[in-house]
């Protein structure tokens, strides 16, 4: 990633997550340092319960680690309570999940509309929707649209606010390939027009292709990271 | 016990706080089943007994100075079984440390004991048929006198003041509600029964050889019409009353008013909680099956039968419902008993026969199994009509589309978790109408409860301040003479005198007949007035008759018509007199004529049976004193102490009863709201946690969560009037008897309370839901596929 800018957006420290089930106790996370750059598209892969949702979800301010520090910018997530991550998510985050969370009663439109309407400097959510090319369908219903482009809404809705990170948790892991791939180069458009960093986890390796950089996990550590000196189009990806 | 029973019990243990608001629903709706049957088999049981037992009598009537040799007459009317004749009169008794004057109803005492209404001895003993002072008084008066056996006292008879001693206490099936001349309710204090030896109390009377009272006891089997025919035309020669059946006995027809008011209870109140029941229980099932399709194609997958799917979640609302039916079982069984022994207290009945027939509890059981099955029918029914292959996999989305409405909404730019809670009222119209509807009748049931003490305010305002503006009334046995109302004016103390005639009567219309009293009255009085139900003051119209609404509604009168008036004992003879208006009264049937015109119809001079007066109140002791002497006095109502008793007892009943219309109001409230408020978290679990992520506040989303009831809460409020009007107005209808008449009286403070209990009732129940949203887990909800 010759070309991205090197500042730091999230960094964390000896970052650990423990679940205690009885007398179990589980590392999901088990002391990571890393940082993520601004503008970057980094892709996190590893097999189930190698800690990379765990990760996605203390970065993201909807879990709060054992152990180790979380900062975003200036601001030390880790310490925060339940009032100033929510300001946070609102301010700073896009989410997008495998089953899109989209709200039922809403149209594309409205279900953009929820976000824009409490952020403080979103785009139109018709322009959102146009960006991902769903121009033609914002009168519509969820259960009027296809798996695909309910996930393009999830992601206008995501975007709408001008985060400055997209997290995106299996963003296609509910789509078939092809769909994926429409998906996926909304994720890189948005990257790209909007230098919004974004880190996507995946099951599917191949999407590592088109990333700034892949991390890779396991037992709840980075296992290792790899830069990419040649980023392929979602078009060029199969899986 | 087998696994589907084992999470059977789990999902009731699970889930409680919702199956006990339901519980509580359908056990407000059994108990009052139980409270009311209960308390009005009790009443009507011990009544029926006491009235066996004590050989109460099927028809009564008074003459005057009856010769005995009709007793035989009388008997050999076809169907009579006994005859019991008495002498009777009013007496007014000096009792030694008492002020006030208290007036008494003296009735003959058999020389070979009563053979019908019979007085049950409570203490002491009977007096010597023999004697000339020994008296037994009814318990009540006794007691609330402090005047022991062995004690004396003094009594006004026939113009003669005698020394009295009193031989025991009793009670009789014929005065169990006891109420004075002119009173409203029951005066144990300043009214009450003496039984005398029959020798003495027509010597007395100069009636030796003639009796004036009459009970008459039916073979089994005999209509009582003929009967009263017969003894009517027997005794019309001797200035009779009109002989009457027990519906018409004041005691019994007062007794008849409550157990009547309370089997209303019974029609009115169970089938609201009952209907909610099933509401609530289809509502909550629906949800658990919904929720469990995956489980439910798993069993299936297993190998379980339909039937046994079906009955798994049948079992589910099964447990509700016997938790609802016991709960209910014990508060009715306990309310039950303990109200129909208060009602047995006040009505001094000598003991309570209290045994709620096991079919009250097994029909009540029924209903309540009946309505948690039909709540639970379609969804278990849905549940085991699922294939397991589509069960296993998720629930379409609920479809929503664009209709016109969402233009409407689109256009007034409302917010967009706003339209979240309007999109959702209109994808489930029908839930969200039964919710609405639930939270209406809570209102209702509070509106229809509250409005009573309004009613009765008008009927004191109007009874007590507009049209019985007279600190005193005197009843008279006889009519006298005008001058009496001078001889009245010398009583000390007295400020004002105005005299009235009092004209027992029967009134005629075609096949439709009524007894009233026909007050004959004097132009300008101003102590006693008509008052109209617009405040209007009424003067009785020359030439006609002037009747209360409710007594023209009963013969089919209207004004210009003409009604037979029979009038009865010593103003004998019928007239056809034209009804000149009609007046909106709450207390009695009044029938009102001009006095000229009573005296033009009677050829006489004017005469007065009762005179109302105003008193200087330093003179009261003195008044009352001389009042102690007067001869003749049939009775005298104090309006002041009427008025206060009349108050103090109506104040502590609507006490008890809006007490207990408001805890069920409470009841329905908390059933509807925190169960419809359980469902929405339920069901937009997953939304609500999509948009905390998305950045929405604990308050925002708390917002969507209770918006959704609190609306329908708001938009039950009008329909709750509205229901609650319809409510109090049947209430009212049923009610009305012919001692009174209970107005309509709806005031905003009437409404605006059921509103505010309704509503705040609802925002608690929501509130304690919204507590579990704080305990939302975000990563979960995100995780699954719902």
């Amino acid at each position: 990633m010759a070309d991205a800018p090197h500042d730091v957006v999230f960094r964390t420290r000896d970052l650990t997550k423990v679940y205690e089930t009885g007398e179990v106790k589980v590392f999901a996370l088990d002391g990571v340092d890393l940082e993520l750059f601004s503008g970057e598209l980094a892709v996190l892969l590893g097999p189930s319960g190698s800690g990379k949702s765990t990760l996605l979800n203390i970065l993201g301010g909807l879990d709060h680690a054992t152990r180790g520090r979380v900062w975003f910018r200036d601001l030390e997530l880790t310490g925060l309570a339940d009032r100033g991550l929510t300001r946070f998510r609102r301010d700073h985050v896009g989410f997008v999940f495998q089953f899109y969370n989209l709200v039922p009663s809403l149209t594309a439109r409205e279900n953009v509309q929820l976000v824009t309407d409490i952020s403080p400097h979103p785009m139109r959510p018709e322009e959102a929707l146009e960006r991902v090319g769903l121009s033609h369908r914002l009168d519509h219903f969820p259960a009027q649209m296809s798996g695909g482009e309910q996930q393009r809404v999830a992601i206008a809705r995501a975007v709408a606010k001008r985060p400055e990170v997209l997290l995106c948790d299996e963003p296609t892991g509910a789509l078939d390939s092809k769909t994926g791939i429409q998906v996926l180069e909304v994720l890189k458009h948005v990257n790209e027009e909007l230098g919004t960093s974004t880190v996507v986890i995946t099951h599917a390796a191949e999407i590592r292709r088109m990333a700034h950089r892949v991390i890779w996990f396991q037992d709840g550590r980075i296992a290792n990271i790899d830069v990419n000196d040649t980023r392929l189009e979602p078009a060029e990806i199969a899986w | 016990m087998d696994a589907l029973d084992r999470k059977l019990m789990r999902d009731f243990v699970r889930l409680w706080p919702q199956f006990l608001a339901i519980a509580l629903v359908l056990a407000a709706g059994v108990a009052v089943l139980i409270m009311s049957f209960g308390m009005s088999a009790a009443l009507d049981e011990t009544r029926a007994t006491y009235y066996e037992r004590n050989r109460f009598a099927d028809i009564f009537t008074d003459a005057r100075s009856v010769p005995m040799s009709m007793i035989d007459e009388l008997r050999g009317i076809e169907g009579v079984e006994a005859v019991e004749a008495r002498v009777t009169t009013f007496a007014t008794l000096d009792v030694p440390g008492k002020t006030d004057t208290t007036v008494a109803y003296v009735a003959s005492l058999p020389q070979m004991g009563a053979d019908l209404n019979q007085p049950g001895l409570r203490r002491g003993g009977w007096p010597n048929p023999l004697s000339t002072d020994q008296v037994v008084l009814n318990a009540p008066f006794a007691e609330a006198n402090g005047l022991w056996p062995g004690d004396r006292f003094a009594a006004t008879l026939n113009g003669v003041k005698r020394m009295l001693t009193v031989t025991g206490w009793a009670l009789s099936p014929e005065f169990i509600y006891t109420i004075g001349p002119g009173s409203l309710i029951p005066d144990d204090e300043d009214y009450g029964i003496l039984w005398m030896p029959e020798r003495a109390l027509a010597a007395l009377l100069d009636r030796t050889g003639a009796f004036d009272n009459l009970a008459v006891k039916l073979r089994p089997g005999f209509r009582e019409a003929p009967v009263i025919y017969a003894i009517d035309t027997l005794l019309a020669p001797y200035g009779s009353w009109g002989a009457v059946g027990r519906d018409a006995q004041t005691s019994n027809a007062f007794i008849d008013a409550e157990i009547t008011q309370l089997r209303t209870l019974a029609y009115i109140l169970p089938p609201v909680f009952l209907g909610i029941t099933v509401f609530l229980v289809n509502m909550v099932i629906g949800r658990i099956v919904s929720l469990e399709r995956a489980e439910i194609g798993l069993l299936k997958a297993l190998g379980y039968s339909d039937i046994a799917i079906l009955f798994h979640y049948l079992l589910l609302a099964g447990l509700v419902a016997v938790c609802g039916i016991a709960l209910g079982y014990l508060v009715g069984s306990w309310l039950s008993y303990q109200l129909a022994q208060l009602y047995a207290d006040f009505l001094k009945f000598p003991y309570l026969i209290y045994n709620v027939s096991w079919n009250t509890y097994v029909i009540s059981a029924l209903f309540g199994v009946m309505a948690a099955g039909i709540g639970a029918a379609r969804a278990a029914w849905a549940a085991a009509r699922l294939a397991p292959a589509t069960a296993m996999s998720p629930p379409a989305p609920p479809r929503f589309r664009r209709n016109w409405i969402d233009v409407v909404l689109r256009w007034i730019e409302i917010s967009q978790p706003t339209m979240m809670i309007l999109r959702s009222l209109i994808r489930w119209p029908v839930r969200a109408a039964m919710s609405v509807l639930g939270l209406a009748l809570a209102v209702a049931i509070l509106v229809s409860s509250n409005f009573f003490p309004d009613a009765l305010d008008l009927i004191i305002d109007t009874g007590f301040h507009q049209s019985n503006r007279q600190h005193v009334v005197l009843f008279f046995n006889d009519s006298m003479q005008e001058s009496a109302l001078e001889d009245a004016g010398r009583l000390p103390g007295v400020l004002q005198v105005e005299g009235q005639q009092y004209l027992s009567a029967i009134l005629r219309n075609a096949h439709r007949e009524k007894r009233a009293v026909v007050e004959a009255r004097r132009p300008g009085n101003d102590l006693s007035r008509i008052v109209a139900a617009d405040g209007e003051i009424v003067e009785a119209p020359p030439d006609g008759i002037m009747l209360s609404e409710r007594l023209a509604a009963q013969l089919g009168l209207a004004v210009g018509d003409r009604v037979e008036v029979e009038f009865l004992g010593n103003r004998k003879g019928s007239h056809d007199l034209p009804v000149t208006r009609l007046v909106t009264q709450y207390f009695g049937l009044g029938a009102y004529m001009d006095q000229a015109t009573a005296d033009r119809l009677f050829q006489q001079a004017p005469l007065v049976s009762v005179i109302n007066l105003t008193l200087d109140p330093a003179q009261t002791d003195a008044f009352q004193a001389a009042l102690k002497e007067l001869p003749r006095l049939g009775g005298r109502a104090m309006m002041v102490e009427n008025r206060r008793g009349f108050e103090d007892t109506i104040s502590q009943n609507v006490l008890i009863t809006t007490t207990i219309y408001a805890i069920l109001g409470i009841l329905i409230t908390v059933g509807v709201a925190y169960n419809g408020a359980r469902i929405q978290l339920s069901e937009r679990a997953r939304e609500l946690a999509s948009l905390r992520i998305l950045g929405f506040t604990r308050g925002e989303v708390g917002y969507i969560l209770m918006g959704e009831i609190l609306l329908l809460a708001l938009i039950a409020q009008p329909l709750g009037w509205w229901i609650g009007w319809g409510v109090a107005k049947l209430m009212t209808e049923s009610f009305t008897s012919d001692l009174y008449a209970i107005p309509l009286v709806l005031k905003p403070a009437t409404f605006s309370s059921a509103s505010l209990v309704v509503l705040a009732a609802t925002t608690v129940s929501v509130l304690v839901v919204r507590r579990r949203l704080d305990r939302l887990d975000l990563v979960a909800v995100m995780k699954t596929r719902e």
